[in-house]
């Protein structure tokens, strides 16, 4: 990749102006070669299993019960057991989905659009990234499928999928939820092969270092899902099309999944749900807490297997300048959704923004305000960047401050619609919170596993970004 | 380095795939015809508690359905009679017949015969006997040809798609008025065109109009 960028002439203008020479920086740090970085990545995989994994898991395992726990109680009992009532229907359960699925961006965004864009910084972080989508997914998948409540309606009659039945029942195709159920398995089922896809190669690696090592067991396992990889220049060319073709298909996934939940809202007629602003900031918003939540996974990693060769300052500042741009973003669509408001002369819209602000809900609304806008702004300094416990302490405030948003947006609009006969006040039940603190332990123990069993950074991608991968040098350009 | 897997694991992919394709091919078939209210309802006959024969009552002596289903006419249940109906001949005929012992004791007391209820609808579904029978839909087109069962069976699915079959529509499913309660008459659609273009006339002037939106019989 990106070899034969130096098979272009060079501009004969260069000679003139004598640009100044800006090395690019090194995504490896400390001129590792592949024997490294092979035995970096594949030694987190055979080596024992450290104690603080177990921990983690223990803990993770625990947290995770809590969701059992709430979705049993929740099918055994009823949807009433979650706080609903109106005014406000929609609540912790689409705030909590919206969340979720907005955190899986960043993952599709680094595998997709920088490949195509030849972000070779990409490499180190795409592994984790895709993992992180796609058990992000699968946190978000639980809430619309828990809340039709009988669950097993969710496919047999075809509450969410459509199948031909006995009822004679379809979904509502003009309807965006079932847009949603479209874009979301869409999104799931190509986040996982492109995950896929891009771990066959090392784990044919893996494969045959068991193998070496005598393990069969584990070389059967790992060989059965290498599908009998042998790194031959066929199987290769193959594959970096595959690859490709992959990234095209996922590409405009990084838009279209987040416009269609943004439609959920945008399609309505609540004031402050219908605005044509809710696609662009629903995605720019999407990738901003994609990767709050990527730096928030990778820095403590980086930190425990001591990656900071591969995860070099400079990924952490392409990823803070990320931040900085879609956090501004989003904070530039909040004042947007304020100035068409009072612009579009809606009264019902003026008071849905005003109430936002200052009404019941104020306190969740500076909470978004504070986290989301203010918060990314600190990243234009580079001592900031620098600093990676500062970095991480600020992803959290990305991380609460991007839920916050969706509850603002959801619940603010819902509790105070058109009749002030209906207004209320919504609160959730105690279900609602155990339900969703038990998806941190979920989307932990997936990530557990995922750092234990699987190799977490694409060792052949990585290692073409070296500069022994580039023998012409990368001097001349 | 030494293999790990047989040759015969090349073919694995495709295998795999052939058999993942088989399966939901098989398992789609037979939710298909399993699953559905044609094969798990259609020919219950449960045991009554009297052997009453409607094909020798309905049938043989040509008694109108309505002699005995009283109300279907003007009430949204058919109604099941009380023995007393029975007993309006039996009192004469078979007054001593063993098989009739249940519905003498039901005359005596009071207490009504425990009839086993075959045609269920689930309590959301509101369904009308009398608005269907007053505008051509026949006992048959649901309960099937009861003048000739011994033991009553349910004959139709009675699923979601099969009433929205008719409601969607109407008119190849309607008879004569007169009819309606002749379970042996054909449908006027299939009487050729004439008897086809009788029965638009019918939705047209009775202004049928049966509903296919979800509230009109989940209320």
């Amino acid at each position: 990749m990106g070899a034969h960028a130096s098979d272009h002439p060079v501009p004969a203008i260069l000679a003139e102006v004598k640009p100044a020479v800006m090395p690019r920086p090194v995504l490896v740090a400390n001129n590792r070669d592949f024997h490294w970085i092979t035995e970096k990545i594949c030694g987190l995989v055979e080596g024992k299993t450290p104690v603080w994994w177990w921990w983690c898991f223990g803990a993770a395992a625990f947290v995770a019960s809590f969701t059992i726990a709430g979705l049993i109680y929740l099918v055994a009992t009823g949807v009433g057991v979650w706080g609903h009532a109106n005014p406000v229907n929609w609540a912790w359960d689409i705030v909590n989905f919206v969340f979720w699925i907005g955190i899986g961006h960043a993952g599709t965004l680094i595998s997709a659009i920088l490949c195509l864009l030849r972000q070779k910084w990409r490499t180190s972080i795409n592994r984790p990234a895709e993992a992180m989508t796609i058990f992000a997914v699968v946190c978000a998948a639980i809430f619309p499928v828990f809340h039709v409540g009988r669950i097993w309606f969710a496919v047999t009659p075809g509450w969410l999928f459509p199948f031909p039945n006995s009822n004679g029942i379809w979904q509502n195709f003009r309807s965006p939820l079932e847009w949603d159920v479209f874009a979301v398995s869409t999104y799931g089922t190509v986040s996982v092969l492109f995950w896929y896809v891009g771990l066959i190669p090392d784990l044919g690696t893996l494969r045959d270092r068991f193998t070496a090592a005598g393990n069969v067991l584990k070389a059967r396992i790992y060989g059965f899902f290498a599908m009998g990889w042998r790194g031959s220049n066929r199987q290769w060319s193959n594959y970096e099309m595959a690859y490709l073709i992959l990234a095209g298909i996922s590409t405009p996934l990084v838009l279209s999944v987040h416009t269609i939940v943004s439609f959920d809202f945008a399609v309505s007629l609540i004031p402050g749900w219908h605005t044509t602003i809710f696609p662009p900031y629903f995605v720019a918003g999407a990738i901003f807490s994609g990767f709050g939540m990527v730096l928030t996974l990778m820095l403590p990693l980086r930190a425990v297997y001591r990656l900071d060769d591969l995860i070099t300052q400079y990924h952490i500042d392409c990823m803070c300048k990320i931040i900085l741009a879609t956090g501004t973003m989003v904070g530039y669509a909040y004042s947007m959704e304020f100035f068409i408001a009072w612009y579009g002369a809606n009264p019902y819209e003026g008071f849905a923004f005003i109430n936002r602000a200052f009404g019941h809900y104020a306190w969740a609304y500076w909470i978004m305000i504070s986290c989301n806008v203010i918060t990314p702004q600190f990243f234009w300094f580079k001592a900031v960047r620098n600093n990676t416990t500062l970095v991480w302490i600020l992803c959290l405030f990305v991380n609460v401050g991007m839920w916050f948003e969706r509850f603002v947006i959801i619940v603010t609009s819902l509790a105070r619609d058109f009749l002030p006969s209906s207004w209320g006040y919504y609160s959730p039940s105690i279900v609602e919170i155990f339900t969703f603190f038990g998806t941190f332990g979920v989307f932990s123990v997936l990530f557990l596993l995922f750092i234990r069993f699987l190799p977490i950074m694409p060792m052949s991608e990585i290692k073409m970004v070296i500069p022994a991968a580039d023998p012409h040098g990368s001097t001349k350009h | 380095m030494s293999k790990i897997f047989p040759k015969s694991a090349n073919a694995l992919p495709l295998q795999l795939i052939i058999f993942l394709g088989v399966l939901g091919g098989v398992a789609a078939a037979g939710i298909t015809y399993y699953a559905t209210p044609a094969y798990l309802r259609v020919g219950y006959q449960p045991v009554q508690p009297v052997p009453f024969d409607h094909s020798l009552h309905a049938g043989q002596l040509g008694i109108d359905c309505r002699y005995c289903h009283a109300s279907v006419e003007k009430s949204a249940t058919s109604s099941v009679p009380a023995a007393q109906t029975c007993m309006n001949c039996h009192s004469i005929i078979k007054s001593a017949s063993p098989l009739l012992e249940v519905v003498r004791q039901s005359y005596a007391t009071g207490e009504p015969v425990p009839w086993v209820k075959i045609h269920k609808n689930p309590d959301y579904v509101y369904f009308n006997h009398s608005v269907h029978v007053n505008r051509g839909v026949s006992c048959v087109e649901c309960h099937g040809k009861v003048n000739e069962m011994p033991t009553v069976h349910q004959d139709q699915s009675h699923s979601m798609s099969w009433c929205l079959d008719c409601h969607r529509n109407p008119a190849a499913r309607i008879r004569e008025p007169k009819d309606v309660y002749n379970l042996d008459s054909a449908r006027l659609a299939d009487q050729g065109p004439e008897g086809l273009k009788q029965a638009q006339k019918y939705i047209h002037d009775w202004k049928v109009m049966p509903p296919q939106s979800c509230s009109g019989c989940h209320r």
